[in-house]
């Protein structure tokens, strides 16, 4: 049920493939062989796979998507339970291990809740129709007269619980397609959990110690390894290991240079202990010798004077939009605007390091470890291991932090091939450096705007060109859509470009950074294309709105009228989480010196997966320094449907404060192949002392639920930089925008 | 790399006796050897602070603690805080909802508990100061700030009650 049919992917947005190979995992899904082949006294009621209802009444909801923080398991169970009429507190999550019966797990994309909510309301509503039915038979009234809520089936005054309707009913039920299809869904008004207050069921266990995470895995006689990495990620080979240094640390075992058939890791080589100590120690002692790979003279300078090259050249990439009369549109204008946007790379820096335990047990290879996107990474860890996928199966684990690190699963593969080339189970664990250096950060991005403005000051065309490294070229080719002339193209490279914006003729051009992608892995990082096309979109709309001498926030109300490709529902919502933003924080109030507003709006990730973001920074720069402070960030939110609001707040909170940290105060750059910040010390991710004031609002809403766990990452960045314009007359168009460069602009300015 | 040898502490008020290298990490004898498996490892140099735990009263980092330097002493990992994970901070996290991926959160809870032992009614600036050397990456600060405000009032009460 992986979603590697080349068929779907050449002829099918990415968007869509996603719900294909959801529905087609959901129709297999409700033919549950457990159920059907009932009779069973004991088997608990599973109408589907997603969810059993036991004898005691206790239902245990099957979560396939990774829990790193966003509480998704409650989110979930809570679609499940308030279509099945359950107490809450009857409810249990179980993060399940993969299984192809789950169809592709993937949790990435702020997808979870907006791909979710269709399948898993219809579970629970084919759970609660199966209840009562045989619930009216055990209570022997007319089901018409009976309904069901908290567990319990009621009926013309008497009732009888969904315990004990699974005792003694007879529940064996199968569903086709087609039932599915018209199971009946609550109307929102209906709902008895969703949007309502709850307590995450994942926190108790984060508060004492109890839960577990892949680096809290362990089984009897492993190995420790850590790995000693090559110089570039990709192209390096093993000459020579000396570990002669390191046969003196009690516990060495050996190192190993890896024999990777999926060359996932080339050049690697494990430094395998009886302790990690020992491993981490040893590893600092063994010397090895690598042919480099192309890299290794490459920087971070490299890459975006290739990506301006790039940009330049106006013959290359994939028009994602294409309207016709762009050009004349430019040709004809009265006047033009050409602004340049660059962003910096970015770590994930999840705080915990990168690690996998492998053991071979009972003809299976087990990989216990977090993970985001295991049917991404399950074929090529079968080819790392020359065995059939069947005999790969992954154990979950709590993930400590992924932001979007652990959808590529790179990381599993190595620990795979130490296990077996040791015979024995391998923990290997990254340290923070080598975590670093392995990373798959945020590419560093070129960006050129162009907008024509015709008499009368009207927006008559507009051009979006971005040129980065494709983290979907690199790691699943299969996935990339075609643009309008036939090149494919990373949606996620370019996602937010595609705004909702009414501008007349409209171009929209990605392009692949090749030297990027061959210098390292591009990752997904937390809204991935969205956060760096926003930068500049949203910077660019700001500028615009100057040099035709309208009101940032005018301006973009003007654009967001909602006709055409931008209609009903669309740019009209955006335009109301901008407004309500404006109002909220004060647009157009007299500021002190060196203070200002700055606004923003995006749709979060994807067209056809809106989520409506506004954010008015408040910041006061000081000129002396070039320090920013940021005093106040309102954001409006826009996601539909808001299934556990505390759990919404908690992601639009840490996402807002990711957009903050990405905008001031973390960034690094390449240097001779590698990442040149690699803990602490020097990359300076946001900590509390500068953390503002948050005024956050979502819409309300009874439409069905988007993403939520990185839109509003995309808004805040461009919103700090255009406060800075509005605070000092200084336009900054570079991330991270540092006290350096604010001084630099200021002198410019 | 020294010779290896036996270091005996209090361990959440347990005698621990380990025999290893004496520069062995304080973290790795607690994670790996009393398989006490709460406190994190983030980045080994003392700057995120998810390995914090309790040296007598006070709070460090035991990622750059030698097991050696806490020979006879008393360590209390986030296990060790309260008997049924009911301590007051505790309990305020969970009210707060602080946790996101909560990987941090052991770390930032031991913090927290010395933070409230020097200044039982902190200030905002007290919590900052303190806290800044605990990195969130999921960025729950504005929870953790709150629960640590909630725990300190709790905290007061049962004090001037006692």
């Amino acid at each position: 049920m992986h979603e590697t049919s080349g068929r779907a992917a050449a002829t099918t947005t990415r968007r869509a493939f996603l719900i294909s190979a959801t529905s087609t995992g959901f129709s297999m899904a409700f033919l549950s062989p457990r159920s059907v082949a009932a009779g069973n006294a004991a088997a608990p009621f599973e109408p589907t796979i997603w969810y059993e209802i036991d004898r005691d009444g206790i239902v245990t909801v099957n979560i396939i998507r990774a829990e790193m923080g966003q509480h998704v398991g409650t989110a979930l169970a809570r679609i499940v339970a308030d279509e099945l009429e359950v107490d809450w507190a009857s409810v249990r999550l179980r993060y399940v291990d993969t299984d192809p019966k789950w169809g592709t797990m993937v949790t990435g994309g702020s997808w979870s809740v907006w791909q979710s909510f269709p399948y898993l309301s219809q579970a629970g509503a084919a759970g609660r129709i199966a209840l009562i039915d045989e619930g009216a038979k055990l209570l022997r009234v007319a089901k018409a007269t009976c309904v069901a809520r908290n567990g319990v089936v009621s009926g013309a005054g008497r009732s009888v619980r969904y315990s004990e309707i699974v005792r003694r009913g007879q529940l064996a039920r199968s569903y086709t397609a087609d039932e599915i299809k018209v199971m009946p869904i609550k109307a929102a008004a209906d709902r008895r959990l969703i949007g309502l207050p709850a307590s995450a069921i994942d926190i108790p266990a984060k508060t004492t110690g109890a839960a577990r995470y892949g680096l809290d895995a362990q089984v009897p006689g492993m190995a420790y390894a850590r790995p000693k990495l090559p110089p570039t990620r990709n192209g390096c080979k093993v000459i020579a290991i000396d570990d002669s240094a390191a046969l003196g640390i009690p516990g060495y075992l050996k190192s190993m240079a890896l024999d990777d058939p999926s060359g996932t890791v080339p050049g690697w080589v494990v430094v395998c202990a009886d302790s990690f100590v020992a491993a981490n120690r040893a590893a600092d002692l063994v010397k090895v010798r690598w042919t480099s790979g192309p890299a290794a003279n490459v920087s971070e300078a490299d890459i975006q004077a290739h990506g301006l090259k790039l940009i330049t050249d106006t013959a290359g990439g994939s028009l994602v939009v294409e309207d016709s009369g762009v050009d004349a549109a430019f040709t004809s204008a009265k006047s033009t605007l050409e602004r340049d946007y660059t962003t910096a790379t970015v770590l994930h820096f999840q705080l915990e390091p990168l690690n996998a335990l492998a053991l071979q047990k009972d003809g299976r290879w087990e990989i216990h470890t977090g993970n985001q996107w295991q049917s991404l990474i399950l074929p090529t860890l079968a080819k790392a291991l020359g065995v059939p996928e069947a005999q790969v199966v992954m154990r979950t684990y709590l993930i400590g932090g992924g932001f979007g690190r652990r959808l590529n699963g790179d990381y599993a593969v190595p620990a795979a091939l130490a296990a077996k080339a040791l015979g024995r189970p391998v923990k290997l664990v990254w340290t923070r450096a080598d975590d670093a250096l392995f990373d798959s950060p945020r590419s560093p991005s070129v960006q050129r705007l162009r907008m024509a403005f015709g008499a009368d000051g009207k927006v008559t065309g507009m051009q979006h060109h971005a040129t980065a490294g494709w983290p979907t070229q690199v790691m699943v080719p299969a996935f990339m859509p075609k643009g309008k002339n036939g090149e494919p193209y990373d949606p996620f490279a370019i996602s937010g470009a595609d705004h909702w914006y009414t501008v007349g003729a409209q171009r929209v051009r990605a392009v692949s950074n090749d030297l990027a992608n061959s210098s390292f892995r591009p990752g997904w990082l937390r809204s991935v294309g969205p956060g760096w096309t926003n930068w500049a979109l949203e910077s660019f709309m700001d500028e615009a709105a100057r040099a035709a001498d309208v009101d940032p926030l005018t301006f973009r109300l003007r654009l967001l009228g909602g006709s055409g490709k931008n209609g009903v529902g669309g740019a009209v919502r955006q335009a109301q989480v901008l407004q309500r933003a404006a109002d909220k924080a004060g647009w157009g109030s007299k500021m002190p010196a060196d203070t200002g507003l700055g606004i923003a709006t995006t749709f979060g990730q994807e067209r056809d997966m809106p989520t409506w973001c506004a954010c008015v920074a408040r910041v006061r720069v000081i000129r002396s320094s070039g320090v920013v402070k940021v005093e106040k960030l309102t954001v409006v939110i826009d996601a539909g449907t808001i299934v556990h609001p505390d759990g919404a707040l908690a992601q639009v909170e840490g996402a807002s404060l990711w957009g903050l940290s990405m905008a001031l105060h973390e960034g690094t750059e390449f240097a001779r192949g590698q990442v040149r910040d690699s803990n602490l010390d020097t990359y300076t991710p946001l900590r509390m002392r500068d953390v503002p004031p948050m005024d956050i609002e979502f819409i309300a809403s009874t439409v069905p639920p988007t993403g939520l766990g990185e839109p509003a990452t995309t808004v805040v960045g461009p919103a700090i930089g255009n406060a800075i314009f509005a605070a000092v007359g200084a336009r900054l168009r570079h991330l991270p925008m540092r006290p350096a460069d604010v001084l630099a602009a200021l002198k410019a300015g | 790399m020294t010779t290896p040898s036996t270091t005996t502490f209090q361990l959440n008020g347990k005698p621990l006796s380990v025999t290893t290298s004496p520069d062995t990490p304080l973290l790795w004898v607690i994670r790996d050897v009393a398989m006490l498996t709460g406190t994190k490892f983030g980045c080994g140099i003392g700057l995120c602070g998810a390995c914090t735990v309790h040296l007598g009263r006070r709070a460090v980092r035991s990622c750059i603690t030698p097991v050696s330097a806490v020979a006879g002493a008393q360590v209390t990992t986030i296990e060790g805080l309260s008997a049924d994970g009911q301590h007051p901070l505790q309990k305020a996290w969970v009210q707060t909802q602080a946790p996101q991926c909560g990987y941090c959160q052991s770390g930032q809870i031991m913090q927290a508990a010395a933070l409230i032992r020097r200044f039982p009614n902190p200030s905002d600036e007290d919590i900052d100061s303190v806290m800044n050397g605990n990195l969130c990456r999921c960025m729950a600060y504005v929870r953790i700030r709150q629960a640590i405000k909630i725990a300190a009032v709790e905290m007061q009460g049962a004090a001037s009650h006692a």
